[in-house]
């Protein structure tokens, strides 16, 4: 795969919310300056009435779609978006931007605090979904759009989907959510749980002062092997690796690496430990546990406000976010009179389905988007 | 394709074209313009999307298989991926004005409690149902003391997605004693109604149902 010169796009920065009009947070904690780091794609059309907005996973960042200057690959969601894709950028503009709490350009632990001239550290207040969807509208309404066509992601996209469904009815046409919940269960919140203590457990963590010096890698690590497993099904990884071993002509009978789904997990962490903060990942995870769409009640009242029309994706093999997860959404949205089109997607790749189920989103996505844009008469950009 | 689908397919009888079904024709005749519409076990969303276009109805569809999913979102329907036997429970009383049965209640695993699902959320019901007892059916029970395999019914016995097996006349008792109003009968044998003695001569019977 290789880019066309008209594939490049560069990541770009707001910032918002200078002292004294910091951001008061979920927890009451008051937060600022933000620097949200964002892409977009395709064309604004004359009456701003064709964005959308994708959400990335825990781990991504706002580069969704094209190509950076010598990267080795495309965006996160490239395959879907792009002209001629499922978020056709000849006909939307698509924006992607990062969550805050991340360490892929916008303001979180790894940020530094402009009232110490040192980094945050744990000293950076916890932030929730809710945080983030809220520094989103901020990211929108600094782009001047009264109101997005489409709110649309996976995993922890699609709960900020959900989120923002809720609390920006009057700001979105259409909500696609794809392998995700209204609240994590006790399993996913201990998966969580076991990643944070192996980042904790580190003697380089340091209580998550470690800037400047050695990372937490070893802990950072294991955490990631440990979401690693938990993104694929047991027969994906079966299909992938079976027990093959790996340049061996028999086992060792020592603590080396045997078997090639072991050198897989140390080679996916491995990168990912270049690549993303520690202490980041334990601000996002959290976010993700303390997500509740109804902690105020029932899930059929918490989706009230919302007037948007939905399409809810989910695969028969992710045991992350199972389908009856999705299918509880469906279930709260139908109570509330909703317009809902959910499917199943038969797949054995477990929550990574997510990323690689291509071809049917984007057939899905495609027609769902049509209908929309149809029905609000949305010109193209 | 769903069994229901592989059961229109082989039903050839029922007068299918890509234009016009004479069933799907006799269903839209049964409902009024505008009206919003449950179709459960929509299949590829063909009769819904006829409703929305050339009645103004608003229409949701619950269907079973993936790939008729993928069909009906193609054709612009709003459509939920679910078993008609568990789909209803999420809809509050009396929220649609027709919820629609067709080709779909042989298949189901508790009909009674499908029917009386489908009369709470919806103001009508219409059902439709292959006719077991039509006289080609009766005819080779008798002469030939085989369970009947016809064009509409095109299943052995080994194979059959049919779960339940009824007449016309069955469905009348049953709606008589569940107090369930019938409000239209339309028998169908080909491509035409079926005037007199429709539980001989009619391979499918349509219903309009309200209690």
């Amino acid at each position: 795969m290789t880019p066309e010169p008209t594939d490049f796009v560069e990541t770009q920065y707001a910032t918002f919310c200078a002292p004294p009009n910091e951001l008061v947070l979920k927890s009451g904690a008051r937060l600022g300056p933000i620097t949200l780091a964002y892409e977009t794609y395709g064309n604004l059309n004359e009456d701003k009435s064709n964005a959308i907005m994708v959400y990335h996973t825990l781990t991504s960042d706002a580069h969704a779609a094209g190509w950076h200057k010598d990267a080795k690959k495309p965006g996160w969601w490239d395959p879907m978006i792009g002209p001629g894709k499922a978020f056709d950028t000849d006909k939307y503009f698509v924006i992607c931007s990062n969550v805050i709490g991340s360490c892929m350009g916008s303001t979180g632990p790894a940020s530094i605090n402009p009232k110490t001239n040192k980094r945050y550290g744990l000293s950076f207040p916890v932030v929730t979904i809710e945080d983030m969807v809220l520094t989103q509208k901020l990211l929108l309404d600094h782009l001047g759009i009264p109101r997005l066509l489409c709110a649309a992601g996976g995993s922890m996209g699609g709960l900020q989907a959900l989120e923002w469904a809720v609390t920006y009815p009057q700001a979105v046409r259409s909500v696609i959510c794809i392998a995700a919940n209204t609240r994590h269960s006790a399993q996913q919140i201990a998966l969580h749980e076991v990643s944070r203590q192996a980042i904790m457990s580190d003697p380089d963590w340091q209580g998550g002062d470690y800037y400047g010096k050695s990372v937490p890698a070893r802990g950072l690590a294991v955490s990631r092997m440990i979401g690693h497993i938990t993104y694929m099904s047991e027969k994906s990884m079966e299909e992938k690796f079976g027990r093959k071993l790996i340049s061996k002509e028999k086992l060792g009978y020592d603590f080396t690496h045997d078997f090639e789904v072991e050198n897989y997990l140390k080679y996916r962490s491995d990168s990912f430990v270049q690549r993303f903060d520690a202490n980041s990942y334990l601000y996002l995870s959290k976010a993700l546990d303390y997500f509740d769409l109804a902690e105020d009640g029932k899930l059929v009242d918490a989706f009230a406000p919302a007037t948007a029309s939905f399409l809810i994706v989910s695969f028969t093999s992710d045991w992350l976010y199972p389908s009856y997860q999705s299918k509880q959404i469906v279930k709260a949205l139908k109570a509330n009179d909703i317009d809902v089109s959910d499917i199943e997607i038969n797949s054995s790749y477990g929550h990574d389905a997510f990323l690689v189920e291509v071809e049917g989103q984007s057939n899905l996505i495609t027609h769902f988007l049509n209908r929309i844009r149809k029905a609000a008469h949305v010109g193209a950009g | 394709m769903s069994e229901q689908d592989k059961n229109k397919e082989a039903a050839p009888a029922t007068g299918r074209s890509p234009q016009l079904r004479f069933d799907h024709k006799v269903i839209m005749g049964l409902i009024e313009p505008n009206s919003k519409v449950l179709d459960l076990g929509c299949g590829d969303g063909t009769l819904l999307s006829r409703l929305i276009q050339e009645k103004g109805c608003h229409g949701t569809g619950i269907e079973i298989d993936e790939k008729a999913i993928y069909q009906c979102v193609a054709k612009g329907l709003t459509v939920s991926h679910g078993d008609i036997d568990s789909g209803l429970a999420d809809y509050s009383n009396k929220r649609f004005d027709y919820v629609i049965l067709h080709e779909s209640l042989q298949q189901v695993l508790n009909p009674r409690r499908v029917i009386l699902e489908s009369l709470r959320v919806g103001k009508k019901v219409i059902v439709g149902i292959p006719n077991f007892c039509h006289s080609w059916a009766r005819l080779q029970i008798f002469f030939w003391g085989r369970v009947p395999v016809t064009k509409e019914l095109p299943y052995q016995w080994y194979d059959t997605p049919n779960l339940r097996f009824l007449s016309l006349k069955d469905f009348r008792y049953f709606c008589r004693g569940e107090k369930i109003k019938i409000l239209k009968e339309v028998g169908i044998v080909g491509n035409r109604a079926v005037r007199f003695r429709r539980n001989l001569f009619s391979n499918v019977g349509i219903y309009l149902l309200e209690k």
